[in-house]
């Protein structure tokens, strides 16, 4: 059947499955916006392209499912690259579509031309030019293979508008992504699981290090089945969180700059490494002249360009986590670690598990509170979505994530502005699920706009503002290494209650510890999103921190006494 | 230490400032790069020279292949192989000097391509070093200008690292080319 280019995107996106795309319109993307409304797509427009691009990485990170962004040429392109670059470092599935001048014009400087194939080609898994009519099918299906397979990653479509407007046959099947000509087989052979088997079954201190990859290769069974047997702690990376039940008592929590000492100390102790899906990232391993160095290394992971980037591997295993664990598994031994793990209960000593819930209310209001009362009210299971910064430390440390896609942030762009859109393309993919946007004051700004999108679309999220008056990790930095000289760190910000309303949604300001929880039970049963302006203490600091580029169990600890303490049990 | 690649990808607009931007953004440099059409229709061949250790070298490889439009590579670096590099060097020849300067060219089996009254073109192939031996006793008649190719790369033998169908012609006989430079 004969389309038009235009058509054809739409009909490529109806038989991929895709039901919601996040996008902003323009003159060069206008004849694909013109056929979208014949086709059974929900649109959600976005108040800024990158925006779009965070709602699809959201949407992608909650669901699995590839998720979708739209823009115009030029400036709507650019817009989307810190969008595209975040989903790229945290291994998002997105199919990013924009228009482009017409062929001839491309090379002229037309109005709203950029050369914008040739700023996303470092930041996406690939990216398509696309000029004919005849190659949109192949673009689209490849697009969406190469974004979903392997280690998943974005993958941007460039569409000239005239290929978008004129016609050819339209053939699906003959459109079907082709298989490259050669691949080498960089899968691990029998010694090599031979190999770490020996290694496993003899370690006396082994550590798991839980990564992201475990939540994309769905072996979240298979990774607690194989801690289990073996008898082995568990630390999750920042984007492995919810990877393994956080209410596990093999689970010591969260590594890294942030991470629990215990955690830190432990890794420097152990003698065997498994590192399941993750890559080793500097604010995981510290200095890695010191990193680990009494322990062996066996890394899992799908892309083979990871083993020994970093750190070197004893055993460098390539292939899909789940199939390589399956592969391990019936040569598991089952472990006593009875020793190594009341070692490492020997190092949380008294700074054990955080209690902060039968502190006394001294009047503060910490952001440890916050997040803590957030998690107990919404009994852990709503998809909690974070910014960058401090806060985004507070909720890997004090909402406990039993269940993988629970927490969605953006962890190695780090990029402010992730988490107000990100929620709304999260909620989107889950509707049934409780979201809550947990953000900074400065993140916010950035992407605030997007509220509007919130009540334009009918968009039930709810938004917990950890206000400090500062960008707090800057500022946290500066109290650390740069003599308290708070260079463009302090915030005067906008009344945000009254900004919410202004938007139209209802929202309040909370200074005490005593109305958190009436007020996330109040937004909890608003049908409407609902912004709470939690105005926490403003100068307060993310304990432990390894400092970057040190060793990692050299920490700086929280002082004492704090007004945090740190005892007792942590549980629901 | 230097390490050459084949790398057969798919003739398309833009293929070599993907493998181009590849090395730059993971902080490798091309100390050579060459690129030319193959026997096969749509596919090019190129040869990378990058300086690295064999963990780098593995990466890179690993790297290159994410690239959607490659095809097959293969780092020739430890594998017997034919290197070469072609150079046209211009040099100042003088009455007197041009019988010097072409027992020279003789030595080294190069050829003068062009004579003019004040410069001779002098096209030399091989190994770098062999062209960078010529280049020394040239230099004092005054090296006006010089190109080179950089380096191209085939290993030694039936097996090929071409995709499949590209071709592999007969296996280079005359080891005595490489021994002898």
């Amino acid at each position: 059947m004969k389309r038009t280019g235009a058509q054809i995107i739409w009909e490529c996106l109806v038989r991929q499955g895709v039901t919601d795309v996040f996008g902003y319109p323009g003159g060069a993307i206008l004849p694909a916006y013109d056929a979208m409304l014949d086709y059974p797509i929900r649109h959600v427009l976005v108040r800024h392209e990158q925006g779009a691009t965070h709602m699809a990485d959201g949407y992608s990170r909650a669901s699995g499912r590839v998720g979708v962004a739209i823009a115009t040429s030029g400036p709507g392109a650019t817009n989307m690259v810190t969008g595209i670059a975040t989903a790229m470092m945290d291994s998002s599935p997105i199919v990013c579509i924009t228009g482009q001048v017409g062929s001839k014009l491309v090379g002229s400087d037309a109005f709203q031309e950029s050369d914008v194939t040739g700023v996303t080609l470092p930041i996406t898994k690939h990216n398509y030019l696309v000029t004919r009519a005849e190659d949109v099918a192949p673009a689209f299906r490849e697009a969406f293979e190469i974004a979903s397979s392997g280690r998943p990653g974005p993958v941007h479509i460039d569409i000239t508008k005239d290929a978008q407007q004129s016609s050819c046959e339209f053939d699906w099947d003959a459109a079907a992504p082709r298989k490259p000509e050669f691949r080498p087989d960089w899968s691990a052979a029998p010694a090599d699981f031979q190999r770490a088997l020996e290694l496993i079954n003899t370690a006396e201190r082994p550590i798991i290090l839980a990564g992201h990859g475990i939540i994309l290769s769905s072996a979240m069974d298979i990774v607690r089945a194989f801690a289990e047997k073996a008898n082995i702690p568990v630390t999750p990376t920042l984007l492995g969180i919810g990877s393994f039940p956080a209410s596990h008592p093999l689970n010591l929590g969260m590594m890294g700059m942030h991470g629990e000492a215990w955690v830190n100390q432990a890794i420097q102790e152990a003698d065997l490494l498994l590192a399941f899906g993750m890559r080793f990232d500097d604010r995981v391993t510290g200095n890695l002249k010191t990193y680990a160095l009494n322990a062996k290394k066996i890394h899992i992971d799908i892309d083979a360009a990871e083993i020994n980037k970093n750190v070197r591997a004893d055993v460098g295993i390539v292939g899909d986590l789940r199939q390589s664990l399956e592969q391990l598994m019936p040569g598991v031994k089952q472990g006593d670690r009875s020793k190594w793990i009341a070692r490492v209960n020997e190092f949380k000593g008294d700074v054990a598990v955080r209690d902060i819930q039968n502190l006394p209310d001294d009047g503060h209001l910490y952001a440890a509170h916050v997040i803590n009362d957030l998690w107990r009210a919404t009994e852990g299971d709503a998809i909690i979505v974070t910014d960058v910064g401090q806060h985004q430390m507070w909720e890997a440390q004090y909402y406990h994530h039993d269940k993988p896609r629970s927490l969605i942030t953006s962890g190695g762009l780090g990029t402010m502005g992730f988490a107000l859109p990100a929620a709304i393309g999260a909620k989107m993919a889950c509707p049934d699920k409780e979201v809550w946007v947990v953000v900074g004051d400065g993140g916010f700004q950035m992407t605030m706009c997007e509220l509007a999108t919130i009540v334009q679309e009918h968009i039930d999220i709810n938004v917990a503002i950890i206000n400090n008056g500062y960008l707090g990790m800057v500022r946290q930095w500066q109290e650390f290494f740069y003599e308290r000289r708070y260079a463009a760190t302090p915030l005067i910000n906008p009344d945000f209650k009254k900004l919410a309303e202004a938007f139209g949604l209802p929202a309040q300001t909370v200074t005490k510890r005593g109305e958190v929880i009436p007020a996330v039970e109040a937004a909890r049963k608003n049908r409407q999103t609902v912004v709470i302006d939690f105005k926490v203490e403003q100068e307060d600091t993310v304990y432990p921190m390894v400092p970057a580029g040190a060793a990692l169990d050299a920490m700086i600890r929280r002082p004492s006494p704090s007004p945090i303490i740190e005892t007792g049990a942590d549980v629901l | 230490m230097l390490n050459t690649f084949a790398v057969y990808v798919e003739n398309k607009p833009g293929v070599l400032t993907r493998v181009a931007s590849l090395f730059r953004r993971r902080a490798f440099n091309i100390e050579s790069l060459t690129v030319g059409h193959t026997d096969k229709p749509g596919v090019s061949r190129m040869t990378i020279v990058v300086d690295t250790d064999d963990l780098g070298a593995r990466r890179l490889e690993a790297h290159i292949y994410k690239l959607v439009n490659v095809l097959r590579v293969e780092n020739i670096t430890a594998k017997p192989g034919v290197f070469r590099d072609l150079a046209m060097i211009k040099v100042a020849a003088t009455a007197e000097s041009r019988t010097h300067i072409m027992q020279l060219v003789d030595v080294f089996r190069a050829r003068v391509v062009d004579v003019a009254p004040d410069s001779l073109i002098i096209e030399i192939t091989g190994t770098e070093d062999k062209i960078d031996g010529l280049l020394e006793v040239l230099r004092p008649y005054g090296v006006m200008e010089m190109v080179r190719t950089g380096r191209v790369a085939m290993a030694r033998g039936a097996r090929s690292a071409a995709p499949a169908d590209a071709g592999t012609g007969p296996a280079d006989e005359d080891s005595n080319v490489f021994h002898s430079v």
